[in-house]
């Protein structure tokens, strides 16, 4: 039987259980200081990122009072280059985590609302993105353009993330679709997209916070990965995977530029991976953990 | 059974085409093409050149060379690998069973471990056991693996010498070992790329596994099960434990295009010459037949394992194949 009214959902309920929850309260803060030193990079940053400082006497120095994470093999200081590589990381994974999730959204609603074989058609196209390691798909299409921009980037990610997001609309409009209140509303003459938009993505909107939060985290070692592997990025741009390729040639010499990154990157994920976890019990408080048919605990990468 | 076997390798045959087809586009659409690639930087008329691109067939409308492509592609041939002067597959025959080496037991001994702890944590729900396991468990699930590597490479092979920083084999030694130093040195050198893979996989295992007990774990039968005496514990190791696997294959195919991915950095940072390394070092190399072709098979082998293992859940759970 489908619901006769929508379930209104329980907003002061989640919100008193989130507040209790301490995952939520460290996970925030944790995403809200790395936020605000990316946002203040310029004053907080000692030296010029890009700058190479000294390129015979400050190169590839460890740890110092005057360079608190040492500097890299072109002489340029780490701190300065992992508070900029913040501003880099964060901004592609959340331009293109609410990318991929309006796209997704878009095309979840869209095959669940319309049904047949738009739907076949699309879903059959999300079952063959989820067997493909989307890695290395971004990497044959990086290889072979060649150097891409930033913004190339973000969109190439986006592209390969809308697939769970997608996959989780679709379930919830269909479930949707023939309730009382939506075929009342397609009754009184109300167009499509407005079904779709008042009435069915409201009750959606949970489950894509969701994975949402879990996205950006993988974007971040998404990025981080490609980065990496000297296809994310382009140089001298700082991002956290970068400053670690930077000095992943010589890693014993140089490990003040693969441990710090490294743990800027970890301590950002698993933040965001808690909030993703601490909100989906909160939004659902019979469940205890994620449902066994849930796709989100997989990485995305 | 019969027909969800069909329905299933059917569906299976076309992904195997889109992914192909997704190469050729992908090959065609970029800038360039393979000629100017391999010899870019290098001197040679444009007559010589188009002289190349004929003997490639690079001249012949799109739809005959898409044709051709996917018709060498099922029989192998894929390409020629200009960075390493040798056919595409030669290159990956050599790569395949090193890579398979390494995943394999990683494999499986993540999804060991990570069924283990899942269980140890839904035991308990919510003790400090439970929390600190899981505190644990997300911080491996947001390391990124290549970091992870690094990290367990910088302590382990370079700080504490306990193990070779990569490779097959030592490079210099080997050839004068017994066969069985050679063994003792390979295993030495499988150590830590298996045990960085397997603690990755791990924690996405576990973090399931936790999920699907602690949703069986109200069932009216485990209550049955207390109430006939069973204790608590056996109740969840035996009775729990049996219904909460199912889930688990099927997210050992759901994990599997991520495990591939881990692979590719694993063997990055420990020089493992498989897949993997082999494809992003043609990166480098701008090789791009031999990077699609690594991407291609890699791919290829998670859509096959993928399809394994929902026949696998199909065979143990009948409501799959009925539905």
């Amino acid at each position: 039987m489908p619901p006769v009214v929508p379930p209104l959902p329980d907003v002061a309920g989640i919100r008193s259980r989130l507040r209790r929850d301490r995952r939520a309260t460290f996970a925030l803060g944790v995403l809200l200081t790395i936020a605000t030193c990316a946002l203040l990079a310029p004053i907080l940053s000692p030296f010029d990122p890009n700058a190479q400082l000294d390129i015979s006497r400050l190169q590839s120095q460890a740890p110092s009072w005057s360079h608190p994470l040492g500097t890299d093999p072109f002489s340029r200081d780490v701190l300065s280059r992992l508070l900029y590589g913040a501003r880099i990381s964060l901004l592609i994974s959340f331009t293109a985590v609410a990318l991929a999730m309006s796209f997704g959204t878009l095309i979840g609603a869209v095959a669940g609302y319309l049904g047949g074989a738009i739907d076949a058609v699309l879903m059959r196209l999300v079952d063959a993105a989820f067997s493909i390691p989307t890695l290395l798909l971004l990497i044959v299409v990086i290889a072979l353009w060649g150097e891409v921009s930033t913004s190339a980037l973000t969109l190439l990610i986006a592209s390969v993330g809308w697939f769970t997001v997608s996959r989780l609309v679709r379930a919830e409009t269909l479930a949707m679709r023939d309730a009382d209140f939506v075929v009342a509303a397609r009754a009184l003459g109300v167009p499509a997209w407005r079904v779709l938009g008042q009435h069915v993505l409201p009750n959606v909107v949970g489950p894509a916070i969701i994975a949402a939060a879990l996205a950006v985290g993988n974007v971040i070692l998404l990025e981080a990965g490609l980065s990496y592997l000297g296809i994310g990025v382009r140089p001298p741009t700082a991002s956290w995977g970068s400053i670690i390729q930077d000095g992943s040639e010589r890693v014993s010499d140089l490990w003040w530029l693969t441990l710090f990154p490294g743990l800027a990157i970890l301590v950002t994920v698993f933040a965001c991976n808690a909030l993703g976890d601490a909100l989906r019990d909160a939004l659902d408080p019979r469940q205890l953990q994620a449902a066994p048919d849930d796709d989100t605990p997989i990485k995305a990468t | 059974m019969r027909r969800y076997l069909a329905r299933r390798l059917l569906q299976a045959a076309g992904v195997v085409l889109f992914v192909t087809t997704l190469s050729f586009a992908l090959i065609h659409l970029a800038p360039g093409d393979p000629i100017a690639a391999a010899l870019s930087g290098s001197r040679v008329s444009e007559t010589v050149r188009n002289q190349w691109r004929a003997e490639f067939g690079l001249d012949r409308p799109i739809a005959e060379q898409y044709v051709k492509w996917v018709a060498n592609a099922a029989r192998g041939r894929l390409g020629y690998s200009f960075s390493r002067r040798q056919p595409v597959s030669d290159v990956l025959r050599d790569a395949l069973p090193r890579t398979l080496v390494l995943a394999l037991p990683a494999l499986l001994l993540s999804f060991a471990l990570g069924i283990t702890v899942g269980v140890l944590q839904a035991e308990r729900p919510r003790s400090a056991r439970d929390r600190w396991l899981g505190r644990v468990l997300l911080a491996l699930y947001s390391v990124p693996d290549f970091w992870l590597a690094l990290v367990a490479l910088l302590l382990f092979s370079y700080r504490v010498r306990l193990f070779p920083p990569g490779g097959l084999t030592d490079p210099v030694l080997y050839d004068y070992m017994s066969p069985r130093e050679q063994l003792v040195d390979r295993l030495r050198h499988l150590v830590l790329p298996v045990i960085t893979l397997t603690l990755l996989t791990a924690a996405s295992v576990a973090r399931y596994q936790r999920g699907a007990l602690l949703s069986v774990l109200p069932s009216a039968w485990m209550r049955t099960a207390l109430a006939k005496g069973v204790s608590w514990r056996s109740a969840v190791r035996r009775h729990a434990l049996r219904n909460a696997l199912l889930p688990v294959i099927t997210l050992f195919g759901l994990s599997l295009p991520a495990f591939a991915a881990g692979t590719v950095f694993i063997e990055k940072v420990f020089s493992w010459p498989g897949m993997g390394l082999v494809t992003v070092n043609a990166i480098a190399a701008r090789d791009y037949h031999l990077v699609t072709a690594g991407v291609l098979v890699m791919s290829v082998m998670v859509v096959i394992a993928t399809v394994l293992t929902d026949l696998a859940v199909a065979a143990a759970d009948p409501r799959v194949r009925l539905s």
